[in-house]
């Protein structure tokens, strides 16, 4: 009860800790995008086998924040993480036509998941900086964002290793996590 | 922080009484939500991991339901959470599934950016989670992890790599420089941060500077590493010990490498492993284990003590030191040290009772320690050391306390006064008298065998004690517990029970078996009941004998009716009687047990029966032996028996001895079998039939430091020679493939011909290998004799030492090798023989060949002996390898020449220092043809 309400007082002065999951193919630039949030350099990665979580400090809220690994042996295991999430980052490599439709694949069968019903979804089409990527809004069509019922959802060109396109993407998740606030 | 410490103490006990593991599991759901609250997390935790101490078993799925809870505390940042979640994961990895999910975060937590308290813990933590697949991923930073300046962070990686080290060898191989460095560099500065290992719950937030370690315990972890990467490499760590050990001079001051007590302990332990192996090192090992005696650190003097106690054929004038610092110990006011200190003396003693001797008077008062174990270790070395006069006070200060020792004591207690009850043949009675009492209180199996076997060696030692101990034997048996040594007790009534005075009085306590014990002991009864029927001279007793087994007809077990119905009719027939009961000779059952399955998977051998006569005989007491020596390393028993027959020889030069251990055991036929084995395997070998004969020896064609030692083993066949060919090459940056031998023989009069060679395929760096060559022999009934020389042949390929890479593209190479010669004594087994004299006399003068050497240059008997052995490969028979006397000797051997000939030879000998060893050597054998050429053997 106490914990429940220091978040109801949280809340009010801002505080709250939002729970943001990162997700993608293997390769999709995830755990760049981590890092180039939370320290705004573009660090060396190796596959992530298993998860990293951050905290990353955002007009004045906190997200904490879940890298989870993209390799096919380790998605499996995204649904221990789904609960409680306010927001969904997923992320898909532009370059990467071929495994579009496991991406699209993988993203549908994420969001049937019932502990996910309320959480928002930010897709970013990343790898803008490189040669044949495609637009937002292919990247849309080929994951079907379009057909998505109940959800509040946008996508956003990015460019991890640049650093183009991710804040405004935390711009829209901070707006509708206000206004959800608000609503409440 | 403080405070929060402070409530956990109170409740400390509180909180862990009566856990129930479904209500924690429940509890840990608050792991998943957020905000986390580190400190009840903790607490949690920390119930968890009481639970799981407490070996509450947990099923995999809560496990790993439990495990991803946990791994969902990496996001918060406290140190006293983050220690916990590390323990628990560790605790976990072995039941839940997919614990890699965490490799990545515990990656991140040891990278020299995060925190130091973090990193050797996350080390600990990942090497857990991990498997030899992983490794190479995690490698680079492991071994950075090793050489860092923390002690605490270089310590984790190395034990960790320790505990990977036999799954991910290949990798972890290449590791040797950064441990190496591990080991020599000097401790960091004191001004840089280090930690414990686990530092206290109290610590939070930035207060987690612990004081820096002194105790270089890294060295110790990196030595073990070290010596777990070269442990195969004889010369590696023999220059690792010298490196380490430094120069003589330096002990003990600053500038010696090692720091750490345990690091010199290790060394020592290693050292004295090389010792053990290689003799030509003993000079130099020794003086650095001497030197050690006087290190500053208790505990490496005393590792230094033991190791040289336990050298091999030790000298008195070698064991003097050791012994002094023991002595020293043994008026330590430390229970550990006189602990240590009087159980290594214990074990001496056995076979250097004269050299413990100094410290009887140190021992005397150890007696009245209040320490039980301590003063029974006391009191049985002083059973050793102490002359007759002192027995029986001790026996007396025994008897008080036996019932204060646990039995594993007690055992000790009774193996001591077994090998005093040998020493000193007139304090038997004392003794006996002991060993009754005692085998009449409360005791376990293992304690009741030690006195049983106790009783055994009086029997056969001390003729005098014999009645007595057979009626002490007797009485155990009417109310024994333990089947294994009622059997064991009828077997030695059968045995000894019919030589005795009084026959008839063991019968009874034997029958009074038949009618009360199990099956078991029934059939062992009966069988002792026949031995009696069988050896009795009175026909009365053999009557009453029949009468009794007439009676057991009607047993209801199987067993005992059909042992009876043959020894009713082997007791009418005492021709079979004789072969069938009293025979002391058995089957070498290792052979038997070979041919058997053999024949039995070979149809075609079928048509005619099982030949037996190809399996060797041996005696009961050769058997025994074979028993006791894989029981070499258990000192305790082998080494009382030793003591037992090399104390009788002084007292009672009886005939009993040769029963004893001296029997040697045909050479190696375990060994031979193994041979078999492997030749068996290879297609093209098997082909030519039963192995005759393999060389005991591999002979070494290389020095022990060329660049790849070569030896050779000969294996002859009916009609066919196999040269088998171990190599291992030493170069750690060449792999060899196709590895050929070329066999090239001396004399090429075609007596020989090669039939094929096997290369060996490939041979890395330091991992042996095999090639054979075969040859056939024209004529199979001779023994062909000759030398070949030989070339290896092979493609070498350049690799990369540290991964083990190798280029594509190779170079042939040749290698030469010794010689090897094919002498008689290749085509002559050894066999055991239990009565020489019979068999000579039996094969008689018809085929025999005398002739008369002159050796002048030999310098003794003794090593004249072991020659003549050697040459003509044959088994030295009824204790004859040792000459007793310096100047006269008569050495026996028997062999079975090529084709099942028996071979049998006598050589008497003289030795005189001016004119050297004089011998007349004569061979019987079916014919002289055959004689003729095992005499050639010595030409």
């Amino acid at each position: 009860m106490g914990a429940y309400l220091s978040r109801i007082l949280g809340r009010l002065w801002g505080e709250k800790e939002v729970r943001i999951l990162i997700l993608g193919l293997d390769g999709a630039g995830k755990t760049t995008i981590l890092y180039r949030l939370q320290i705004g350099e573009v660090v060396t990665t190796i596959p992530t086998i298993g998860f990293n979580v951050e905290t990353v400090t955002y007009r004045n809220i906190k997200f904490q924040v879940w890298d989870l690994g993209g390799q096919t042996s380790i998605r499996p295991y995204w649904r221990c993480y789904y609960a409680n999430t306010d927001a969904v980052i997923y992320v898909v490599d532009s370059v990467d036509r071929d495994r579009l439709s496991t991406s699209r694949e993988e993203l549908h069968a994420m969001l049937e998941e019932d502990e996910l019903r309320d959480s928002a979804l930010l897709v970013f089409a990343n790898k803008q900086d490189m040669v044949g990527a495609m637009s937002s809004a292919e990247v849309s069509d080929a994951l079907g964002l379009g057909t998505l019922k109940n959800r509040q959802w946008s996508i956003f060109k990015t460019s991890a290793v640049k650093g183009d396109g991710l804040t405004e993407g935390l711009d829209w998740l901070v707006n509708i996590i206000q206004g959800s606030k608000q609503q409440q | 922080m403080n405070l929060s410490k402070k409530d956990e103490d109170s409740g400390d006990l509180g909180v862990f009484y009566h856990l129930d593991k479904t209500t924690v599991l429940q509890e840990a759901r608050v792991f998943n939500e957020t905000p986390i609250v580190p400190r009840k997390c903790r607490l949690l935790l920390t119930k968890i991991i009481y639970l799981l101490y407490l070996g509450e078993p947990m099923a995999t799925t809560e496990a790993t339901e439990l495990f991803f809870s946990v791994t969902k505390l990496f996001q918060s940042k406290d140190i006293g959470l983050r220690q916990m979640v590390y323990l628990v994961i560790k605790e976990l990895s072995t039941i839940a599934e997919d614990v890699i999910m965490v490799t990545s975060s515990l990656m991140k937590d040891m990278q020299p950016k995060s925190e130091v308290i973090y990193r050797a813990n996350a080390i600990r933590a990942l090497c857990k989670i991990t498997d030899a697949s992983m490794l190479p991923s995690v490698e680079r930073f492991l071994k950075a992890a090793i050489v860092d300046k923390t002690p605490s962070i270089s310590s984790a990686a190395l034990v960790s790599s320790y505990h990977l080290f036999p799954t991910g060898k290949d990798v972890i191989k290449r590791w040797a420089n950064e441990v190496n460095e591990a080991i020599i560099s000097k401790p960091a500065s004191l001004v840089g941060t280090a930690s414990s290992y686990l530092t206290s719950f109290s610590s939070g937030g930035s207060s987690y500077n612990t004081p820096p370690s002194t105790s270089n315990i890294t060295q110790y972890h990196a030595l073990g590493l070290l010596y777990l990467i070269r442990q195969h490499d004889r010369m590696a760590v023999t220059k690792l010990i010298q490196q380490l050990a430094g120069s003589r001079s330096s002990f003990g001051s600053s500038n010696s490498v090692l720091r750490n007590s345990f690091a010199y302990c290790l060394l020592i332990r290693y050292a004295a492993k090389i010792l053990d192996e290689d003799p030509n090192s003993r000079q130099q090992l020794y003086d650095l284990l001497e030197g050690w005696l006087r290190h500053k650190s208790d505990i490496v003097n005393f590792e230094a003590a033991k190791a040289i106690c336990n050298i091999k054929d030790v000298t008195v004038k070698e064991l003097y030191p050791a012994i002094n610092v023991l002595q020293l110990f043994l008026s330590s006011p430390k229970f550990t040290l006189r602990f240590a200190a009087i159980r290594t003396l214990n074990k001496l003693a056995m076979n250097h009772p004269t050299a413990v001797q100094p410290c009887n008077l140190d021992m005397e008062n150890l007696i009245t320690d209040q320490n039980r174990s301590i003063a029974t270790f006391a009191i049985t070395t002083l059973l050793k050391t102490g002359n007759e006069a002192s027995v029986d006070r001790l026996m007396k200060q025994i008897s008080g306390f036996m019932s204060e020792i646990s039995d594993e004591f007690k055992v000790i207690v009774v193996d001591a006064i077994r090998s005093l009850c040998l020493k000193f043949p007139s304090k038997q009675v004392v003794m006996l008298n002991f060993l009754s009492g005692v085998l009449r209180d409360e005791g376990g199996y293992e304690f009741k065998r030690a006195v049983v076997e106790a009783i055994f060696d009086l029997i056969k030692f001390i003729p005098e004690s014999k009645e007595a101990a057979l009626a002490h034997l007797c009485e155990f048996i009417e109310d024994c517990e333990f089947t294994k040594l009622s059997v064991r007790v009828l077997h030695l009534l059968g045995v000894e029970g019919p030589k005795t005075a009084t026959p008839t009085k063991y019968i009874r306590y034997i029958y009074n078996r038949v009618i009360l014990e199990s099956a078991i002991v029934r059939a062992a009864a009966v069988s002792a009941l026949a031995k009696f029927g069988v050896s009795a001279e009175d026909p009365e007793v053999k009557k009453s004998i029949k009468v009794l087994l007439t009676r057991c007809l009607d047993d209801n077990d199987d067993e005992v009716r059909d042992r009876a119905i043959l020894y009713l009719k082997l007791l009418d027939d005492e021709e079979r009687a004789e072969k069938y009961i009293k025979d002391d000779s058995t089957y070498s059952l290792s052979v038997l047990e070979k041919q058997l399955v053999q024949y039995v998977s070979n149809p075609e051998e079928y048509e005619k029966p099982f030949d037996l006569s190809s399996v060797p005989k041996i005696t009961k007491a050769q058997a025994e032996a074979e028993n006791l020596r894989p029981r070499g390393l258990d000192l305790g028993t082998t080494q009382t028996i030793g003591v037992s027959s090399s104390a009788i020889i002084g007292i009672n030069n009886s005939t009993v001895v040769a029963t004893s251990r001296d029997a040697t055991p045909t050479p190696g036929s375990d060994q031979q079998q193994s041979y078999a084995q492997q030749l068996e395997n290879i297609l093209e070998i098997a082909a030519f039939g039963p192995v005759f004969k393999s060389s005991i020896k591999p002979i070494d064609l290389t020095e022990s430091e060329t660049e790849y030692a070569v030896s050779c083993i000969k294996h002859i066949f009916k009609e066919h020679i196999v040269f088998q060919f171990n190599i291992n090459n030493t170069l750690s940056d060449q792999l060899l493939e196709n590895l050929t031998i070329v066999m090239q023989p001396e004399s090429d009069d075609g007596s020989l011909v090669e039939e094929f060679g096997i290369p060996a395929p490939k041979l890395p760096y330091d991992q042996p290998g095999t090639a054979y060559v075969a040859f056939r022999r024209i004529n199979p009934e001779e023994c062909t004799l000759g030398s070949f020389s030989n070339t290896l042949k092979f493609v070498v390929k350049d690799c990369d030492p540290s991964t083990g890479e190798h280029d594509e593209e190779g170079y042939e190479d040749e290698y030469m090798v010794e010689d090897v010669e094919i002498v008689t004594g290749d085509y002559i087994l050894p066999t055991y023989l239990s009565d020489f004299q019979s068999s000579w006399d039996e094969i008689g003068e018809d085929g025999q060949v005398v002739e008369i050497f002159a050796l002048t240059a030999a310098k003794s008997l003794k090593a004249s002996c072991s020659t003549l052995i050697e040459l003509l490969g044959m088994c030295p028979v009824e204790n004859t390898e040792t000459p007793q006397s310096t100047t006269v000797h008569t050495l026996l051997l028997s062999g079975t020449f090529l084709g099942g000939h028996k071979v049998l030879a006598k050589n008497r000998m003289t030795f005189a220092p001016s004119t050297g060893v004089t011998m007349e050597l004569s061979v019987r054998s079916i014919s002289e043809e055959i004689s003729r050429t095992v005499i050639g053997a010595v030409v």
